[in-house]
């Protein structure tokens, strides 16, 4: 089952410089192990221990600042990393664009 | 280096007096590979905060799929700091993910929503290294050699 994957510039350095990528599975977290294994250090920056989803299946969650679509929808909204894919799906991921000054200046004024 | 028009850094300056006291947020979109700041597209801070900004996430993804339609990319991410100066925090740091983008910073500090000089800085954060680079404002966006005479720009610039 093959499912196009497009890879953000950052995480590009995992890919050869590809913009996209294919992979395989049933669900998210599956597409994200087989990306992992054709990519090795990729799942790290997609899933982490903790975030702000609530969500625990032992496999980890999506980081709070990745972004995951599928088909258009925000996987936060159609259930996270268990999200079913079916072949033909676009996955999309995109960090967030975000930041401020709420840790404070590196440089205090 | 940013080269940026005046027409652009004027639009982004506005922008953030708007929005203060909450964190203003865009971009300035360009063909991939050019380095021309040409396209500015104002974001909604979805975060609506003085301290925070955060794209939305679906608002992020029409805004990257009408970039890969057009083959652009963001030569510009710019923000505001509301209460501090216009230099990356650590938040801003650890969540810079465009490696190619200039990242520009207004400070609305001094004047809030009024008239007056707002801060303009840009850098560039790779690998939580933060480099501040040269602004040079022209009259048009443009190759290298046929712009107007530079404007060397660095902080404290006056804004229309």
């Amino acid at each position: 089952m093959a499912i196009e994957v497009r890879i953000p510039t950052i995480l590009r350095t995992y890919t050869g410089g590809e913009k996209s990528v294919e992979a395989s599975g049933a669900t998210l977290i599956e597409l994200i192990a087989d990306l992992e294994a054709r990519h090795p250090g990729i799942k790290d920056r997609l899933v982490g221990d903790s975030n702000n989803s609530g969500e625990r299946d032992g496999e980890g969650d999506l980081r709070r600042f990745i972004n995951i679509y599928v088909n258009d929808e925000d996987v936060r909204f159609t259930g996270g990393l268990g999200t079913e894919l079916s072949d033909g799906d676009q996955v999309v991921v995109l960090p967030a664009v975000a930041g401020g000054s709420r840790l404070g200046s590196a440089i205090a004024r | 280096m940013l080269t940026i028009s005046a027409a652009t850094r004027d639009a982004i300056v506005a922008h953030a007096k708007r929005d203060h006291p909450d964190e203003a947020c865009g971009i300035v979109a360009g063909p991939e590979g050019s380095d021309r700041a040409e396209r500015i597209v104002e974001m909604i801070n979805a975060a609506g905060s003085p301290t925070f900004y955060e794209f939305d996430s679906g608002e992020l993804l029409a805004l990257y799929k009408e970039m890969w339609a057009k083959d652009e990319e963001p030569v510009v991410i710019y923000h505001s700091h509301t209460a501090t100066e216009a230099y990356p925090s650590r938040t801003d740091i650890g969540l810079a993910s465009e490696p190619g983008a200039h990242y520009v910073l207004v400070s609305t500090h001094e004047h809030g929503n009024s008239e007056g000089p707002a801060e303009f800085r840009s850098y560039r954060i790779i690998d939580g290294e933060v480099t501040e680079e040269e602004v040079r404002v022209t009259d048009h966006v443009s190759g290298p050699g046929t712009d107007e005479p530079a404007q060397q720009l660095n902080q404290h610039n006056e804004s229309e």
